[in-house]
């Protein structure tokens, strides 16, 4: 697409970045191709703003980037050493508020979660865990849900609404109690009419939501993020032959 | 457990359906009704609601487990919820619960065998001056003590209901102390919208301006500016909002101008109503003041037979407005503005990402006001008496006079009117505060004041207030009061955004570890870390404060942290000799054997 009148710019770190009115900070700098790490946004929805991962400053003010819109003038310092390092925190306390165990997970090598981690040279999780205690929905013939790696994205629930047409999630629940809900009575999974070629059930970035029968297909070692950083990968997600 | 078929929760809550019509802004208030008649949430119900209303099922349970005294499992069919506010606990009202809980066979939190009773405890009533306090099925319960849960124990056990319960245990006094100009000049209803109509939009805009009066809920926002920004923004409907979600723990102003002022609230309302176009107001009460409601009906009743709600005001022919009740039901993140227009959508009270901001995109999209009830009273005089005389009052930045919520260590707690400039030692001196050692400004969100700074000057140029004053004496243990603050935190976040949902828990494991003398130096470190993630990062005001309390200490009083710790360089939270607890319950040993050494 040409752009048709790129004359307003903001700068990030320096370097300066043209955008277009309606565009927010992430959707500007994404398009220029610089980074910002980011969890729960995606750029095929609208933004939500939870997992405040990609928290810049702007005129020292501190936002989020996918929610901002961009103006004229903004100095924004993203790749720094201190936002590094308040989102490794924050990284430390997704970690700690689930059940994590990469080693023994399915989705190791393909989790955003830990690659954010790798990315942010996160060692350890650093606060006492909280072990909190939840079951795993195996009710669906295709599909397991396992709420233990469930960062509260919301992906899933904004696929399933916007995409699929379909709602099978919601949020229950408050504070550290906030769940990913289930459309059912029963609140099992099996018992709603999500698919395993929904899109649903394709996004998550951790393996709270995981394909049946596709367990270690891929060998842990060849897996995506066992090669590439979460940067390269979210930016190649970008490109418009990946659509 | 009682077991519901589905029809007939389907019939019972059918009428209720119908009467709200099938719209889901109604959501809240419908699942209100359903707990009253089930004293929970069924899950048939859910379905029934989602169906009737068109939205995910997921929407329906969504809101229901997101709100305090909702609940997605049975409790009793007489709810006692115990204020956990720290001037209650100072009361007494930990204690009080116990004896309540033993006295009838119970444990918090759980409900018993029969259905009939459940206790727990609740975020602040809003009763700081006259505690302890507690809510019973929604209604306030004032100045407990054991007599008084004697006697209500008995009503329980004779299931006496709780509308015929002696109204000696519901009385609620207003405890003005001190009058200022707000309170001291009762308004002839109708008066200052003759004055504004008078004056005409554009002239009252001007006055307004003139006044200089900034937002009373705590930020200080040009009033002037806001309505203007709301005025010039585009929507095909206009709302005005008055905000009644006062749960800032220790502020009880709101609760005095909506039961006595009720009218100048109204005033003030109808005033912006005319000046931004809105033809419908929402006055959003906390759950907590349910107990308010008949009350602001009847007023609201009584302005409408008066020509003063409702079509053509005072025989104006484009004036029509009018004014909803919305009940909350006990979230205090809903005193958020923008989580406060989800919370009037019927929605999880979540706030929202701004811009854009409720002046120009609030309720349903459309501009929105969203006013202090004490802002919109001032409101009202201003027009009456003009800005001049408003701004003539307080200090330059901060015109007008204040109301001061004032509880804690003092012998006249209650509401004192002062104009801004005031001191903090004169407050004390005026509410017979008891050699007073540390002052909460503000509730657990605000600013922990030492002796020191007793000096310092209550406006917006020096300490800005919602109003909230707590008192604590020398020898509390100012630790215990920050601990409670925190776990107030952990309880409100809404558990949206990743720094407030999991920093207030940390926040709150990390003061107990030290008030539970395992804390080490290094926790006071962790503590700012998480307290410097949660300022710059969270998603709203509630995790952008939820870390003052701790910051305030460590700052002002580091003495009190310091004397706690162990003094190692790290001491573990796990205590191995309270690992064992469970083993001594089942085994029901206690002895010296049963603990390490």
């Amino acid at each position: 697409m040409g752009p048709p009148s790129l004359s307003k710019v903001i700068t990030i770190d320096g370097q300066s970045i043209p955008f277009i009115d309606g565009q927010t900070i992430m959707d500007a700098a994404l398009a220029a191709g610089v980074y910002i790490l980011h969890l729960c946004h995606n750029p095929q929805f609208k933004p939500h703003g939870s997992c405040k991962l990609c928290t810049v400053s702007v005129n020292d003010r501190k936002v989020t980037a996918c929610t901002m819109p961009a103006a004229e003038g903004m100095v924004v310092e993203n790749n720094t050493h201190e936002l590094n390092a308040d989102r490794k925190v924050l990284v430390q306390m997704l970690f700690v508020e689930g059940n994590h165990i990469c080693p023994a997970c399915e989705a190791s090598g393909n989790c955003q979660l830990q690659a954010a981690a790798y990315y942010l040279s996160m060692m350890s999780p650093k606060f006492t865990q909280f072990y909190p205690s939840y079951e795993v929905d195996a009710s669906h013939p295709d599909v397991f849900l396992d709420l233990n790696r469930c960062i509260l994205c919301e992906l899933c629930v904004r696929a399933s609404r916007e995409v699929d047409g379909k709602s099978v999630f919601g949020i229950s629940g408050r504070g550290i109690g906030t769940r990913l809900a289930v459309n059912s009575e029963s609140g099992r999974l099996g018992d709603t009419h999500f698919s395993v070629s929904d899109s649903a059930a394709h996004i998550c970035p951790t393996g709270a939501i995981l394909i049946k029968r596709q367990g270690y297909k891929i060998p842990i070692g060849q897996r995506t993020f066992d090669h590439k950083n979460i940067s390269e990968v979210q930016m190649e997600l970008l490109e418009p032959d990946h659509e | 457990m009682q077991t519901y078929e589905l029809s007939k929760i389907e019939q019972q809550i059918a009428p209720l359906l119908t009467r709200y019509g099938g719209e889901s802004n109604m959501l809240l208030q419908i699942l209100r009704e359903v707990q009253e008649i089930f004293n929970f949430i069924p899950p048939d119900a859910i379905t029934a609601i989602a169906d009737h209303l068109g939205v995910p099922r997921t929407d329906v349970e969504g809101v229901a487990s997101f709100y305090s005294f909702l609940s997605l499992t049975p409790v009793g069919e007489y709810r006692i919820l115990f204020s956990s506010s720290v001037t209650d606990q100072m009361q007494g009202s930990s204690e009080l619960m116990q004896y309540f809980c033993q006295k009838l066979w119970l444990e918090p939190g759980k409900v018993s065998e029969d259905n009939l009773l459940s206790v727990d405890s609740t975020s602040c009533t809003g009763m700081s001056d006259q505690g302890p306090a507690a809510l019973v099925n929604g209604y306030a319960l004032t100045n407990l003590n054991q007599e008084r849960l004697d006697l209500i124990a008995d009503l329980v056990r004779d299931r006496r209901p709780v509308g015929d319960w002696p109204s000696i245990l519901f009385e609620v006094k207003d405890n003005i102390r001190r009058s200022g100009t707000l309170l001291g000049d009762p308004l002839v209803p109708g008066n200052a919208i003759k004055e504004m109509l008078r004056r005409g939009s554009a002239e009252t805009m001007l006055e307004i301006e003139r006044s200089g009066l900034r937002g009373r809920g705590g930020a200080g926002f040009s009033v002037a500016k806001k309505w203007s920004l709301c005025q010039d923004s585009p929507g095909q409907d206009r709302y005005i909002v008055c905000n009644a979600d006062e749960g800032e723990p220790g502020t009880f102003k709101d609760r005095v101008l909506l039961n006595s002022y009720m009218d100048l609230v109204c005033e003030g309302m109808t005033i912006g109503a005319r000046i931004i176009g809105a033809k419908k107001g929402f006055l959003y009460l906390r759950g907590e003041y349910l107990y308010l409601r008949h009350k602001i009906e009847q007023v609201l009743a009584r302005r409408r037979t008066a020509g003063l709600l409702g079509k053509s005001i005072l025989g104006e022919l484009d004036f029509d407005f009018d004014i909803e009740i919305h009940l909350g039901a006990g979230a205090y993140i809903c005193g958020e503005e923008s989580a406060l227009i989800e919370s009037l959508e019927g929605k999880r009270g979540r706030p929202r990402n701004r811009p854009p901001f409720p002046v120009s995109q609030g309720y349903l999209g459309q501009p929105t006001l969203v006013d202090n009830v004490e802002t919109l009273a001032c409101i009202a005089q201003i027009i009456v008496h003009g800005g001049e005389w408003f701004s003539s009052i307080g200090t330059l930045e901060s015109s007008g006079s204040k109301l001061l919520s004032i509880a804690g260590d003092c012998s006249m707690p209650g509401i004192y009117e002062y104009p801004f400039g005031i001191s903090l030692q004169e407050v004390l001196d005026d509410c017979g505060a008891e050699d007073p050692y540390a002052v909460q400004v503000s509730g657990p969100s605000g600013v922990l004041i030492s002796s020191k700074e007793f000096r310092r000057l209550i406006c917006f140029e020096d300490l800005p207030t919602s109003g909230a004053i707590t008192i604590f004496k020398r020898g509390r243990d100012i630790l215990s009061v920050v601990q409670n603050f925190t776990h107030f935190f952990a309880e409100e976040s809404c558990g949206f955004c990743t720094p407030c949902r999991v920093g207030t828990q940390l926040q709150k494991k990390l003061v107990d570890k030290i008030v539970n003398d395992h804390g080490a130096a290094c926790d006071l470190e962790e503590l700012k870390k998480i307290g410097h993630i949660m300022k710059g990062m969270s998603h709203c005001g509630l995790g952008h404060t939820a870390s003052n309390p701790v910051m305030d200490l460590l700052e002002k009083f580091p003495d009190v942290y310091q004397e706690r710790l162990k003094g190692l360089e790290f001491e573990p939270d796990f205590d191995l000799d309270a690992a064992l607890e469970t083993a001594r319950n089942i085994t029901g040993r206690d002895d010296s054997w049963a603990h390490l050494p």
